[in-house]
């Protein structure tokens, strides 16, 4: 028992001291998942859980009907790689819906999508 | 951390173009959905991942006994789609106004193959061949003279595919596992018998991550938002030789936190019936995602990853 509890110890150890990278969960956005906004926000913001690899990590927007509305200038943030933006036009009063998809810089996949609303 | 050159992106250009087609490498993922390694039920996917320890405090059984059990469990790709996994407990009995008894149990072994995974879906399904080897236990813990031999086919769900109107309902997920148990012995050397097995077992998960990350932010800071209050079912059903309905399980109610690197679970243990137990017991878990811990040697595929 005494062994396998040092084996234990030394597996948090690992965790404490690696230099590993992890999968990037998104850990909040602006606008917020699921939320309604009054007026069109000027940009997306994304905050994951890990730093990304900027030419493998991309975001859009999609209105209703599908179509892609935002700038197409999706960029990691220089200043902090946990932040994934992207330019928003003005947009009307609806649904839009967040895809994402990125790569954390241990080489690790992963994407998600939701949805916010703009109100008038 | 390094970061990726240029010389390196046609490189991971090729792989990345290989991942569009693969999108959910190990770790639980089918799509934008994360399930964790669950406690008593099989995993419905090929993993690097390792518990350590895994600590059950059982309910008393029948003649009022309590065994506490330390096990280790470890899951490995082989390729991105084929895995194996190795499971081994120390036991420790005490017995009712008797001496202890305590020893290592058989040694298990499971070869995994990953039928599927549906990103938008939410989907993924396994299947195993698992074997619980003979004479691989102590003997004062009543380590079988036989080999079982068990077929398991596991899936699992997540219904963030729902519509957007139900909110609530989306992050919701269930895994599952069916196997049989065809031991190699019908009657072991001191003269019990061994009959076929008909597993059964579910975990039911309300996935908080799930909720905050890709339906609604509903304002759930550390821990909270990386919880995934779960409730595993697990029962077994002899259907043969003369033991037929003598079935047993358990109903485990609980909680596991999934972090970066590491989730840590835990759960009430319920007997079902007399026959299992009676009381209630609890266990808790450590588990290591060693394809985070370790991503370019142990926790990738020993081919083709």
């Amino acid at each position: 028992m005494r062994s396998i509890l040092a084996i234990a110890t030394l597996a948090v150890a690992s965790v404490i001291v690696t230099p590993a990278g992890a999968h990037a969960f998104l850990d909040h956005a602006m606008p917020a998942v699921g939320s309604a906004v009054h007026g069109s926000p000027a940009q997306l913001k994304l905050w994951f859980t890990q730093e990304l690899e900027p030419a493998f990590s991309t975001v859009q927007v999609l209105d209703r009907d599908g179509k892609r509305v935002d700038k197409g200038d999706p960029q990691v943030d220089h200043a902090d790689a946990t932040e994934l933006v992207v330019s928003l036009p003005q947009l009307a009063p609806g649904t839009y819906r967040v895809t994402w998809r990125v790569l954390s810089v241990d080489t690790h996949v992963t994407e998600g999508n939701f949805t916010f609303d703009v109100a008038p | 951390m390094t970061r990726i050159t240029r010389s390196t992106l046609p490189v991971l250009a090729g792989w990345m173009s290989l991942l569009a087609n693969n999108p959910a490498l190990a770790h639980g993922f089918a799509g934008e959905r994360f399930f964790p390694a669950t406690i008593l039920t099989d995993d419905p996917f090929v993993a690097d991942e390792m518990s350590l320890p895994t600590v059950t405090f059982n309910p008393k059984a029948s003649d009022d006994s309590r065994e506490t059990d330390i096990g280790f469990d470890l899951a490995k790709r082989i390729t991105p789609d084929l895995g194996f996994t190795l499971h081994e407990q120390w036991i420790h009995i005490h017995p009712n106004d008797q001496s202890s008894i305590k020893g290592f149990s058989a040694l298990n072994t499971a070869l995994q193959y990953q039928l599927f995974v549906d990103g938008p879906s939410q989907t993924m399904a396994l299947a195993g061949l698992g074997v619980t080897w003979a004479h691989t236990g102590a003997n004062a813990t009543a380590s079988p003279d036989f080999t079982t031999l068990t077929p398991t086919f596991d899936f699992g769900k997540g219904f963030g595919d729902l519509p957007e109107s139900l909110t609530w309902l989306r992050p919701l997920a269930i895994t599952g596992n069916l196997s049989v148990d065809f031991p190699t012995k019908a009657r072991s050397g001191d003269g019990s018998i061994n009959p076929n097995v008909f597993n059964i077992g579910f975990a039911f998960e309300y996935s908080l991550e799930y909720l905050q990350h890709h339906v609604k932010d509903v304002g759930l800071g550390a821990p909270f938002d990386r919880m995934i209050p779960l409730v595993e079912v697990a029962v077994s059903s002899p259907f043969n030789r003369g033991q037929a309905g003598q079935t047993t399980g358990t109903v485990q109610p609980g909680v596991i936190w999934a972090g970066q690197y590491l989730q840590i679970g835990a759960e009430a243990i319920i007997p079902i019936n007399s026959r299992t137990g009676h009381g209630v017991g609890a266990v808790i878990q450590l588990h290591f995602y060693l394809d985070d811990l370790f991503p370019n040697s142990f926790g990738k595929p020993l081919l083709g990853g």
